[in-house]
């Protein structure tokens, strides 16, 4: 069993296409007791700032932390990256000084190739394979620490190199959206990760 | 004739050449991963992650802020809130494109403005600037009583405003990526977006109803008589729902108003006046976020409803005061 978080974003998108695995029952998580007999989590695209506040108002962080210290798999997307990540900043503002999980030792930089008229669809290759997918006002991972690797770049013309995917251990984030254009090389690596 | 001979001449060279030149590039190794802006695809993507969230209209730098900290996925810069155009009268256009820039650069969420319908020149200005989300609004007064502006042209996504089913799939077919009902503007009354959204669901019960039955004459008779393109009834009635993420828009004031309009099948909210026209702009702000995304949760919505107090709440305006021509739902079908 899969969860998405569905406070607010494009879950419905990713609840669809893990439906159209095997063996895969998606369920949306809005509530702690949800996640109870969930094996892998995820935290779809949307604003950042509405899902980091929303999880804070409901008391959603002590959930997730703990499911992630667990060992059980969680892949942010897009927003859900920005939400994993241990620092955050913005493009045009700097600092943001939002809250969250802090779960991975990446440095995350919102809105890095610019505004919506920017955005992009691609095909990104990384180390699970070539994906076609959408950036959607995206950030971008300047920065990984150990035990966190990058392990999927995009060369940008407006800005040059950037890590578009990271792993750390059980915990995976993307920059990107697979779900907008149904890529499912993503979630069959998320799927890899849940123990046996 | 001889002309179609030449073109089509052509035409063939040209797609000839072109795989040719792909051929070439293959073999020298090079490989061009194309990035593509603007298509539909990129505009529906980033329409799709504002679900389950709210829009809140603001004026100034300030105002935005305060929608930010509270939880808002986008701000929507207009000169005056749209009670105050009610109040104002005369002409009301695009905002300031300044005050739009300063939005621009103090949050971080995404920023749209509206343009007046018809008004392809204030559009084409605003996605010059930046805006994420164009509005082609029916608050602002129109300049064209015939036809809208041609979004198929724009790389930013545009939202418009429906009263019923037809109107929306008539913007859907003139390139609007998302649809909004258009309720009674700046009156704080709920009442009209209640009725659009129920009649939008009503239409597209029905036609599933028909998609369900085979009944493809009917969609066909649907597509006639309301003058919307066949191809798009086909697919509101195979999906069964509208085709792109609509909104609920016109009215809302309380974080109940939010909920029930998530109640009735919006895929999130716009609020206008009824924040910065209340008196408790920040609790208001947050609290109608918390509705919006717990709408399902009887318990939340009552958490949300509390922080908000009536005696706070912006007054309204009972849609049947209005004369016929103080109605704003009626611009632009």
């Amino acid at each position: 069993m899969i969860g998405v978080l569905g406070l607010q974003g494009d879950f419905l998108e990713h609840i669809q296409l893990l439906k159209e695995i095997d063996n895969v029952k998606p369920v949306i998580i809005k509530r702690s007791e949800d996640m109870s007999n969930v094996d892998a989590l995820i935290i779809p695209g949307g604003e950042s700032t509405t899902i980091g506040d929303l999880i804070f108002a409901k008391n959603l962080d002590k959930k997730i932390i703990e499911f992630a210290r667990e060992g059980r798999p969680v892949l942010g997307t897009c927003a859900g990256a920005i939400l994993l990540a241990k620092k955050v900043s913005d493009k045009i503002v700097g600092e943001t000084g939002q809250k969250t999980l802090a779960l991975m030792n990446i440095t995350v930089v919102r809105n890095i190739f610019g505004r919506q008229r920017e955005s992009f669809v691609t095909d990104v290759d990384t180390k699970i394979g070539r994906l076609k997918v959408a950036f959607i006002r995206a950030p971008g991972i300047i920065d990984a620490q150990p035990p966190a690797e990058i392990i999927g770049y995009i060369d940008h013309p407006a800005t040059g190199r950037i890590g578009v995917l990271a792993v750390e251990n059980n915990l995976v984030a993307a920059t990107f959206h697979p779900e907008i254009t149904g890529d499912k090389t993503l979630y069959q690596y998320i799927i890899s990760l849940i123990k046996k | 004739m001889i002309d179609s001979y030449m073109f089509l001449e052509k035409l063939r060279d040209l797609i000839y050449g072109l795989l040719e030149y792909r051929d070439r590039v293959k073999e020298s190794g090079l490989e061009i991963i194309p990035i593509k802006t603007g298509t539909p695809l990129v505009k529906l993507g980033f329409i799709s992650m504002l679900k389950g969230g709210v829009i809140m209209d603001v004026t100034n730098e300030d105002q935005a802020g305060i929608a930010e900290d509270a939880g808002a996925v986008g701000v929507m810069v207009l000169d005056k809130l749209p009670y105050d155009v009610r109040m104002a009268g005369g002409v009301a256009r695009t905002a300031d494109l300044n005050v739009i820039e300063k939005v621009m650069n103090t949050i971080t969420i995404p920023v749209s403005a509206k343009c007046r319908i018809g008004h392809t020149e204030e559009a084409v200005l605003l996605e010059e600037i930046g805006v994420d989300l164009i509005d082609e609004s029916e608050v602002l007064t129109p300049v064209d009583d015939k036809a809208h502006i041609d979004k198929w042209r724009f790389k930013t996504p545009f939202v418009n405003g429906a009263r019923n089913l037809p109107e929306a799939l008539r913007r859907i077919f003139e390139g609007a990526s998302m649809i909004r009902t258009k309720g009674e503007p700046g009156t704080g009354n709920v009442a009209e977006a209640v009725k659009h959204m129920k009649i939008v669901n009503r239409d597209i019960a029905s036609l599933r109803g028909h998609y369900i039955n085979n009944d493809l004459e009917a969609l066909w008779v649907y597509s006639k008589e309301n003058k919307v393109p066949y191809e798009l009834v086909l697919l509101t009635a195979r999906l069964g729902r509208m085709p792109v993420v609509n909104f609920a828009a016109g009215g809302i004031a309380t974080p109940a108003d939010a909920a029930l309009m998530m109640w009735l099948g919006s895929d999130g909210v716009f609020v206008g006046s009824g924040i910065f026209k209340s008196s408790d702009p920040e609790s208001r702000a947050r609290a109608i976020v918390l509705a919006t995304s717990y709408y399902d949760d009887p318990e939340t919505v009552v958490e949300a409803q509390k922080m908000v107090s009536e005696k706070s709440s912006m007054l309204g305006i009972d849609i049947r005061t209005l004369k016929p021509e103080q109605l704003m739902q009626i611009r632009g079908e």
